[in-house]
């Protein structure tokens, strides 16, 4: 079984990356614009918070800062797409590659560590809670502040309007969406979330590293998905929920997975293992309904 | 009042596929007015429909919506004056929003959107009471995915959003004629009632003569890009498919070949 160690370890990972699901639930799902750029804007976020961090600015001032430069990043490759008319998914790859160069500027160097120095963190283990217990506690609490603002901003006319471009984005110009702008907003929104994701886990793993980014768009799907199946998203707070859920099942199983001495799995084969959960998790609700089928027609 | 001046517009300029969809359109219609379109496939009624709403853009000429310029305007601009029903039920609403959050889209459409809640307390009398004109029982299922209801049903409900906020022109794209007979007649009625109702001015499209001659007060057929007849008041009244194709043999010294003109 999990170690105390492993158990929270993977629920603090796994709320991370529920951020990041919720950004992938922003493009993927509302605006159905396959989005990359989280490849690029997750390590851009953990550059620009470890960089400020260490130049001395507060723990969280900087992780606003990686919020910002996330929805810049987010805004670049919508405005690829919406104004120079760059397919959605090649606007977000070259935004994604031009990041890494973008990244190595601003650490200077392929990695920065952030030991002995200020992070959000910090003021939280003065609490009376065990060493690691104390990350999962702060990012339940960011995750669920997003969570809220993030569903009242989809309930509200504007989040509405984003709704009905991805959905149905003849209709939304019809009734005097700017389709365009919506696109811009969501994506850099998207990005921004993921930024934050970037941000808070450079400061729990205390170090920002310029390849921290890669497959980062297949976790945040692997959590969107595996949430989806555990939860049906007919509503936007459900979908949100999913997103949180599939992200903390991933990093369980992942954990799990890992620890099970009889699979033989070591940490290199994370990647593989990522790809095969996505896999199920994207046939299995299917192959539920047809064995269902199956054998309801079996009785009847 | 909506006046189009001389529109003209080419779509795949410069290559073998080249086609003149519109080749000097002019029309106005007044404040009030209820016109109805005709014209054969490739006449234009479809791209004239769109240019009127900003979804295409013309080479030339201009559109004139209560008195403003809006040639130039994308869609989203031009919303707050037009509103429109498109021939595909499924084009008009959101299938995966409710609804009520669907008649909130509706409700502002043209104007602002910030960030109080879109479905307000204070909109919910209204929804109620402009969908139970309906007779479809859908006021009692507000809170419903749209993907539920049935194409009449989804065709209903985007011609009460088109009119539940003011608009200088009513546009309707052959808004029935994916429906079947019954629910295409009932469209039809609902359509006419509301128009008549909250005094609309609308230009519809149809594909059929009949039904052009039927409902409304004026009648244009488009050929080619262009009107070639335009009757009204006493001309029109008693006026019969059969005296539409002599008119417009007529005008054009041509033999109607296309079925689908005379159907229906």
């Amino acid at each position: 079984m999990l170690s105390d160690i492993a158990l929270y370890g993977a629920i603090e990972t796994g709320l991370i990356y529920g951020l990041v699901a919720f950004g992938i639930y922003i493009s993927f799902r509302v605006l159905d614009f396959p989005d990359l750029t989280v490849d690029g804007s997750f390590p851009l976020g953990a550059a620009v918070a470890a960089m400020l961090i260490i130049a001395g600015w507060n723990p969280w001032i900087a992780t606003g800062a990686a919020v910002l430069a996330g929805m810049a990043a987010g805004a670049v490759t919508a405005i690829l797409n919406v104004k120079l008319n760059i397919l959605n998914l090649l606007a977000s790859i070259l935004t994604m590659i031009a990041l890494y160069s973008i990244n190595l500027r601003i650490m200077g160097r392929p990695n920065v560590a952030l030991l002995g120095e200020d992070t959000v963190l910090t003021p939280w283990y003065d609490l009376p809670l065990d060493y690691h217990q104390v990350p999962v506690l702060l990012f339940v609490i960011v995750v669920l502040v997003s969570l809220v603002l993030l569903w009242r901003f989809m309930k509200s006319e504007t989040g509405l309007a984003m709704r009905a471009t991805g959905a149905n984005a003849r209709m939304a110009r019809a009734q005097g969406i700017a389709t365009g702008g919506m696109i811009i907003l969501g994506v850099a929104l998207s990005n921004g979330l993921v930024g934050l994701a970037g941000a808070l886990f450079a400061q729990s793993q205390g170090a920002a590293d310029v390849t921290m980014g890669v497959g980062v768009i297949v976790i945040g799907l692997a959590s969107l998905i595996g949430g989806e199946a555990v939860i049906t998203p007919n509503t936007v707070i459900k979908a949100l929920v999913a997103c949180v859920v599939g992200a903390i099942i991933y990093r369980l199983a992942i954990a799990f997975a890992l620890n099970a001495d009889f699979l033989g799995l070591q940490s290199q084969d994370l990647n593989l293992i990522t790809a095969v959960l996505v896999t199920l998790a994207i046939v299995l609700p299917g192959a539920r309904a047809s064995l269902v089928a199956r054998f309801t027609r079996n009785k009847a | 009042m909506i006046s189009a001046t001389d529109l003209k517009l080419t779509f795949g300029k410069g290559t073998p596929l080249e086609n003149p969809a519109l080749r000097g359109m002019s029309l106005t219609v007044n404040q009030g007015e209820f016109v109805t379109v005709i014209g054969s496939n490739g006449a234009g009624k479809s791209t004239f429909l769109n240019a009127l709403a900003g979804e295409v853009m013309v080479d030339s000429g201009n559109i004139i919506v209560d008195n403003v310029d809006v040639t130039k305007l994308p869609t989203h601009k031009r919303a707050n004056r037009v509103a429109r029903v498109f021939q595909d039920p499924l084009a008009g609403t959101c299938e995966g929003l409710s609804i009520e959050e669907n008649l909130a889209l509706a409700i502002k459409r043209g104007q602002r959107r910030g960030l109080t809640t879109a479905v307000k307390k204070q909109y919910m009398e209204r929804f109620r009471e402009s969908l139970s004109t309906l007779k479809l029982g859908l006021e009692n299922r507000l809170g419903d995915k749209m993907g539920l209801l049935s194409g009449g049903q989804r065709q209903a409900v985007s011609l009460l959003m088109a009119s539940l906020t003011p608009s200088a022109i009513l546009l309707l794209d052959e808004h029935t004629a994916a429906l079947d007979p019954k629910t295409a007649a009932f469209v039809l009625e609902l359509t006419t009632r509301i128009i008549e109702e909250q005094n609309l001015t609308a230009l519809m499209v149809t594909h059929s003569m009949k039904q052009a001659l039927e409902v409304g007060d004026r009648t244009v057929m488009l050929h080619q890009g262009e009107v070639v007849f335009d009757i009204e008041g006493e001309d029109r009244k008693g006026l019969e498919v059969k005296d539409l194709l002599g008119l417009f043999e007529k005008q054009r010294g041509l033999e109607v070949d296309d079925d689908s003109l005379l159907l229906g």
